[in-house]
């Protein structure tokens, strides 16, 4: 019975919920027993009941895995980090609310790198998330707790947060859909802070439709978030079947080199799918975007400097005893982040700092005006940018750890468009290696709607089948219960 | 080449700690990734105008309000050490 029920969309269960032909209380235990038997360590914390009265609403019953670092009311809230170990915050994020208002009940919070920093979900403190597709490999990062979530069955879908990739590649890497949306379309009230001006949350699901629905209630804009503007769209489930009309364009400077041969493979078989469809495919300049890895890895560490500067073991968190307050701050911070988040503390702050803040961090904001700038010109031409999610497919466990600059080019592909603040989804195209391999789909700011349609006409006719994994927890809730339950549930 | 001093100039600017390994690890990190990052020297930038936020904003100002906030008991429930209705932290001169 639990297998038929994983099985459903997310869509498909709210509305079978709706009718009264499923029992709320029998989905959620399926996907509860399921996450609570997590081998994958995908979850931190896993709910031991649905909390709070039924809601009546589209997303009505449907269970909804959140990543650690989107604050939750008196329920851990530790975004990968020692420095938040059980801190349960006093107040819940507004994406979690308004989710909650329209029906979806908490399952759980899903791992993730440390304060959203990495491409591999190793960074945690919590340990490294394993892929469900190949459990000696990663799952992406840095939501890869979500990814890896959906992708099993533990969950039927997630929320994530993308600052340069962080929603799209695990979810390329774990064979699934994953939206990042325009930046400021969601609130990031209560989202803990990675880098302000890049942050936005966004979808995981096992397909398009589920993808849009999840999102339709993730957008608007909050008066507790001055950087949100909502969306001027109401946003629809999407229904295009073919992509007739449909302008895509390939970014010249994508030759294939740095690139696996069998993402390129499957990257080049979804094109001529595209056309099939009735696309047209044609090569753009972007000449800019070769430079936005380094301008992100200057922007994005520059603004976690200031944001992390509030662990102090002050009001909240882990503190370090020492004698002094300055020794109080420095130790707190050494014991409390690992060496990743560090790293990029850093590295902001020596950007930041007096004498190199012209040649890095000014720099870097006049290379993402250009970048911005590049997109704009695009898109008079073509309606979307397609490109693969990530240069490689799922790689192994520890294969990257010793080398963070290698790490970091995971991110080759993601980066512009988070610089640039657009809107990208990637969707799975294939099996490379037994691995999958995303195909990412870009468009103007607020282009949701369209984006969403051409994904769907995309995927009906790339038929990728995430079945292989959907049920591989093996003891899939019905045997004992996993390693995770006592310690970390409840 | 991003020198020890120079490690431990900016830590302390990042008030964070940093044992002797982890200040050569760090000289030898930050070295390579800057190396990366400069690739923005190659460019040109002098007529640019840099992008520090990529949506326009109104001016996001609210009506002056009271509103109810967190309680103090609520704020403090997660601080490490709370005296007399407050954070409790060492001297700074200690």
């Amino acid at each position: 019975m639990s297998a038929e029920l994983i099985a459903l969309s997310a869509k498909a269960a709210a509305d079978a919920m709706a009718s009264g032909d499923l029992d709320r209380t029998e989905y959620f235990e399926a996907y509860r027993a399921r996450a609570a038997a997590d081998e994958l360590n995908a979850f931190t914390w896993v709910a031991e009941e649905a909390a709070g009265e039924p809601v009546d609403g589209e997303l009505g019953g449907v269970p909804l895995a959140v990543k650690d670092l989107f604050c939750t009311e008196g329920v851990p809230s530790q975004a990968g980090s020692r420095i938040l170990e059980d801190y349960r915050p006093p107040y819940t994020a507004t994406v979690v609310e308004k989710l909650a208002a329209a029906g979806t009940v908490l399952l759980g919070k899903t791992n993730q790198d440390e304060f959203a920093m990495g491409s591999s979900n190793e960074n945690s403190a919590y340990g490294p998330v394993l892929n469900p597709w190949d459990r000696t490999r990663v799952p992406g990062g840095s939501s890869g707790g979500s990814a890896a979530a959906v992708a099993a069955g533990l969950a039927p879908w997630a929320l994530g947060t993308d600052t340069g990739g962080s929603i799209r590649q695990p979810a390329a890497l774990c064979g699934i859909t994953g939206l990042k949306p325009t930046y400021g379309t969601c609130s990031r009230y209560g989202m803990i802070a990675f880098a302000s001006s890049l942050d936005q949350a966004g979808p995981f699901a096992r397909d398009v439709t589920d993808t849009a629905l999840l999102y339709r209630h993730m957008a608007g804009k909050d008066p507790r978030d001055a950087t949100s503007v909502g969306h001027p769209d109401e946003i629809v489930l999407p229904t295009a079947q073919d992509l007739r009309g449909v302008r895509l364009g390939v970014p010249e400077n994508l030759t294939g080199e740095g690139v696996e041969p069998g993402v390129l493979a499957a990257f080049e078989a979804a094109l001529e799918q595209a056309k099939a469809l009735g696309a047209t495919v044609e090569r753009v300049p972007l000449p800019h975007a070769d430079f936005g890895l380094s301008a992100y890895y200057v922007l994005a560490p520059a603004e976690c400097s200031s944001n992390l500067a509030r662990f102090d073991g002050v009001r909240y968190g882990m503190r370090a005893e020492a004698a002094d307050l300055t020794s109080m701050y420095t130790r707190t911070r050494h014991d409390g982040f690992g060496p990743e988040v560090k790293r990029r503390i850093m590295l902001g702050t020596y950007a930041l700092s007096s004498g190199f803040y012209d040649a890095y961090y000014a720099s870097a904001q006049k290379v993402r005006t250009l970048i911005a700038d590049d997109f704009a010109k695009a898109f008079d031409r073509i309606d979307f940018l397609v490109t693969p999610t990530s240069p490689g497919v799922a790689f192994g466990l520890g294969a990257l750890t010793d080398d963070p600059l290698a790490m970091y080019l995971n991110d080759y592909f993601t980066v512009p468009m988070s610089l640039a603040g657009i809107p990208a989804i990637s969707l799975p195209c294939g099996l490379s290696e037994g691995l999958p391999v995303g195909l990412q789909l870009a468009g103007p700011a607020f282009s949701e709607n369209r984006l969403l349609d051409a994904a769907h006409a995309l995927e009906g006719a790339l038929g990728f089948d995430g079945s292989a994994v959907l049920g591989t927890n093996p003891r899939g809730g019905d045997g004992p219960v996993g390693p995770n339950d006592g310690g970390l549930v409840g | 080449m991003i020198s020890r001093d120079q490690v431990l100039h900016v830590a302390r600017l990042a008030r964070l700690e940093l044992t002797d390994e982890e200040t050569v690890t760090m000289s030898e990190e930050l070295s390579k990734v800057l190396g990366h990052i400069e690739k923005l020297s190659e460019l040109d930038l002098t007529a640019v105008a840099p992008t520090s936020h990529v949506v326009a904003v109104d001016v996001a100002l609210r009506a002056d309000e009271p509103h109810v906030s967190l309680s103090q008991e609520v704020a403090l429930a997660a601080a490490p050490d709370v005296a007399d209705g407050g954070f409790r932290v060492p001297s700074p001169q200690a």
